[in-house]
């Protein structure tokens, strides 16, 4: 009878154990994830509360690259060719950095900017992040398989589409 | 050399066919020999395409450039996809033939059956290769030169980094095959586990050394300062390591008590499947990942079924016959067995939680519930919780007894543990200051498990209980293993506060720069002295120069370096490192910006203990494996377990 209450026990603070590493993680999967945006999506949403950590991805926009008057930050526009996002970032952009290319900027909305503390550009230089293409996809400018446009590598938004 | 290659590419498939025969018992030895001949040899035939410069071969083309120093020609075979994969199917086969090698001791029915699910698995691999990425597809038009190596790449660092992890990868088929051996078999026991932990442990040291080399090649070559960035390819390596910890820890217990089998063979099967997974992961691109090279979907699919092929098999089989698995040796809930229980169901529920954070954006996105991103702050809040209690038990398991331990007893002799452990964190917060609860409690931890360590070295040669003297003739005769397991657990706890003096103390600085310009971090100030073009052996570089100074006195030169390399349009950063003991000066040099230049200056504090930390895990791995019992104990057991096998047969 001993042993049974003991295993009893032992299954009881392994279940409670259990528990409270279940409550933990999808406590942290609630709060701590990062949700993805292309700027048409963030267009579509109106505000994002400043306290929410985003992740908005597209193309880096042709001629909009700039440095603020502090020297080190960064300002420059994301496009999915659709919509645009200024984004703001502190620090030295990565290697990969360039107008026309992909890119995937993670931070926190002031205003209509994003202040990025993470910019993200892939190691290799014939890449597009998936979640650029999809949000491309998704504003209709490009689909799979479509070679890239001169354009789309640019970065640039043609006017006739711009007030869409 | 373009027959030469072709000659290999017939011989390849030809190396496949016996294998899938190789139900044929005895022929299993010879043939895993013949296996690991033939993929050396298509191995050396692209290695010697790649040292040549050999661009009829596209691979060789795409990856390789004359300008490229030899070293990088070399490690250029495995930077590439399709390189890479025959190195696996290399270092398959290569374990494959040392298990015949080394194990002319085992149990006949055993090691064939071992060598047959490895080479299963081998042909698996082979038949990827072949079908979806052939290392020696030829170009007719034969460029002039080819478009070299991501430059990134180029790196002594990472040149090794790869076949370590793969050696770790693959090992853990070792321990798979043995597993799926032992099933079929419907025998497990502590011979088994002797035999099979020898090789786990190797596995182990060299997955161990390359999640370091990758960590350390993160560290210095992409100038963010970083060196842990839970990104999904990393995950990847490091699932099978924490799996892989456990079945080292397990095994032990099969060994010596005879107890937690099917546990240990279902950790054994998990282990290759996570090392499946992440080469899934890696190679096939689902997951976004800024550390990916080489993916492409299909081959990713291919993977996939391989993995569903070889875990959805092997948990069949363990269904089958993994009940009648019965353990011998009960044991207490306190008692060693029961702390490394503990210490797998830890680790195990970290590598599920680990799991659970890298495919959860891929679920989201299936479900179509958004893209999202699953980052550093969801593992940060749960991974430390978890992986705690392991660290505070890591400290005691050792001290306990097998069978039952005496909890109070363990807890009253180690006042000196609670001691130093309070000492490090008063002492860090005597320095420190109130920045935060992370660093005492992670200098604490740390503290805990060294003193507790050392504790239980000095309780297992009876210090201060007999004269010194007769102490010291203990530790002379202490086993290697037990050294092993010191000395890793030893650099664990260094590594812990590496990990929390670099998470928490780091001080970074980001600003324009003009030539003269001074700067203090961290109480190190950095003049900023100049920048000059410098020419390397195939790229051109911007090298930014700073001269460090403390209270007036010199303490050195850091030169920065921006290269762009004549092949790739895509510029490298490498940052400058000068390693102290109490932390690293790291300096990185940027664009231009007005006068002067973008620099990033950081104070990065014992990082160095980090990567110490990992070499001490490292070492204490192989001096465990060098221990003579692995290697002279298993075939006197395995000659008595023989005996009794005939014996038992006989009546």
């Amino acid at each position: 009878m001993k042993k049974k209450t003991r295993r009893l026990y032992i299954a009881l603070v392994g279940l409670c154990a259990l528990g409270a590493i279940a409550a933990l993680v999808l406590a942290a999967l609630e709060d701590d994830i990062v949700f993805f945006f292309s700027p048409t999506e963030v267009i579509e949403k109106g505000k994002i509360e400043p306290d929410r950590r985003i992740r908005i991805g597209g193309l880096v926009e042709a001629g909009s690259v700039e440095k603020a008057a502090d020297g080190v930050t960064n300002i420059f526009v994301v496009t999915d060719m659709a919509n645009t996002i200024p984004v703001h970032y502190k620090g030295l952009l990565p290697d990969l950095f360039r107008e026309g290319q992909g890119v995937v900027a993670e931070g926190y909305f002031q205003n209509d900017v994003l202040v990025a503390d993470e910019v993200l550009a892939k190691h290799d230089e014939n890449y597009m992040p998936p979640e650029v293409a999809d949000a491309l996809k998704k504003s209709g400018k490009w689909e799979e398989g479509q070679p890239i446009t001169e354009a789309l590598k640019q970065g640039h938004v043609p006017d006739e589409l711009k007030d869409k | 050399m373009a027959l030469f290659v072709a000659v290999v590419q017939g011989v390849v498939p030809l190396a496949a066919g016996p294998m899938g025969n190789r139900r044929w018992m005895n022929i299993a030895g010879p043939a895993s020999i013949a296996q690991f001949i033939l993929i050396a040899t298509a191995f050396a035939a692209l290695t010697h395409a790649f040292v040549t410069s050999d661009f009829s071969v596209l691979n060789v083309a795409k990856n390789s450039h004359t300008d490229k120093p030899l070293l990088y020609k070399i490690s250029g075979v495995w930077g590439n996809h399709e390189g890479s994969m025959l190195l696996w199917v290399l270092i398959l086969a290569t374990f494959g033939c040392a298990v015949q090698v080394f194990g002319r001791n085992l149990p006949s029915g055993l090691k064939n059956r071992t060598l047959a699910v490895q080479s299963l698995v081998t042909v698996g691999f082979l038949m990827f290769i072949l079908f979806t990425s052939n290392p020696f597809e030829r170009l007719l038009d034969v460029p002039a030169n080819g478009q070299s190596l991501n430059p990134l790449l180029q790196d002594p660092g990472l040149a090794f980094h790869p076949p370590f992890l793969y050696l770790g990868y693959v090992g853990f088929s070792i321990a798979y095959s043995f597993a799926i051996a032992a099933l079929i078999e419907g025998r497990v026991d502590a011979s088994w586990a002797r035999w099979v932990r020898p090789w786990t442990l190797a596995a182990w040291v060299f997955l161990t050394v390359g999640i370091a080399l990758g960590s350390w090649w993160a560290y210095y070559e992409l100038g963010w300062g970083g060196w842990w960035f839970w990104d999904p390819v990393e995950n990847a390596s490091f699932m099978p390591w924490l799996a892989g910890t456990a079945l080292l820890h397990s095994a032990i217990v099969v060994e010596k008590r005879d107890a937690l089998k099917s546990w240990t063979i279902f950790l054994a099967i998990i282990a290759f499947g996570l090392s499946l997974l992440g080469t899934f992961l890696v190679r096939s691109g689902v997951l976004t990942s800024v550390h990916a090279f080489a993916t492409d979907p299909e081959r990713g699919v291919f993977i996939l079924i391989l993995l569903i092929i070889a875990i959805g098999g092997s948990f069949a089989l363990y269904a089958v016959r993994g009940p009648s698995l019965v353990g011998g040796g009960l044991f207490k809930p306190v008692s060693r067995e029961g702390a490394l229980l503990f210490n797998n169901w830890i680790l195990t529920t970290a590598t599920g939680v680990v799991l659970l954070g890298t495919l959860y954006p891929l679920f989201i996105d299936v479900i179509d519930a958004g893209k999202v991103s699953v980052g550093a702050p969801f593992y940060n809040r749960v991974f430390i919780p978890i992986m705690t209690p392991l660290v505070i038990l890591m400290a005691l398991g050792p001290l306990m007894s097998w069978k039952r331990a005496d909890a109070k007893g363990i807890l009253n002799r180690m006042y000196l543990v609670y001691g130093a452990t309070l000492v490090a964190v008063i002492l860090t917060f005597i320095l420190k200051g109130e920045e935060g609860w992370g660093g005492y409690f992670g200098m604490g931890l740390a503290t805990w498990l060294a003193v507790g360590t050392l504790w239980d070295v000095a309780d297992r040669i009876k210090l201060g209980k007999t004269p010194f003297g007769q102490s010291l003739k203990r530790l002379a005769r202490q086993p290697r293993a037990t050294w092993g397991m010191t000395i890793a657990h030893l650099g664990l706890a260094i590594a812990i506060a590496g990990m929390t003096g670099a998470g928490n103390w780091k001080v970074e600085k980001i600003q324009v720069m003009n030539f003269g310009d001074k700067l203090d971090v961290a109480g190190f100030t950095y003049t900023f002295e100049g920048v000059r073009d410098i020419r390397g052996p195939n790229y051109d570089a911007l090298e930014g120069t700073f001269t460090v100074h403390k209270d007036g006195e010199f303490i050195t030169t850091l030169q920065a370096e921006k290269r762009e390399y004549d092949t790739g349009g895509m510029p490298t950063t490498e940052a400058a490192i000068y390693p102290m003991f109490l932390g690293d000066l790291y300096a990185v040099v940027g664009d231009k910006s007005g006068d002067g230049y973008v620099t990033r200056l950081y104070w990065n504090p014992l990082i160095a203990w980090l990567w110490a930390g990992c070499g001490l895990l490292t070492l204490g791995g192989l001096v465990s494996l060098s221990d003579r019992r692995h290697r002279v104990g298993a075939p006197k057991r395995s000659a008595l377990a023989n005996k009794a096998i005939a014996e038992g047969a006989k009546a």
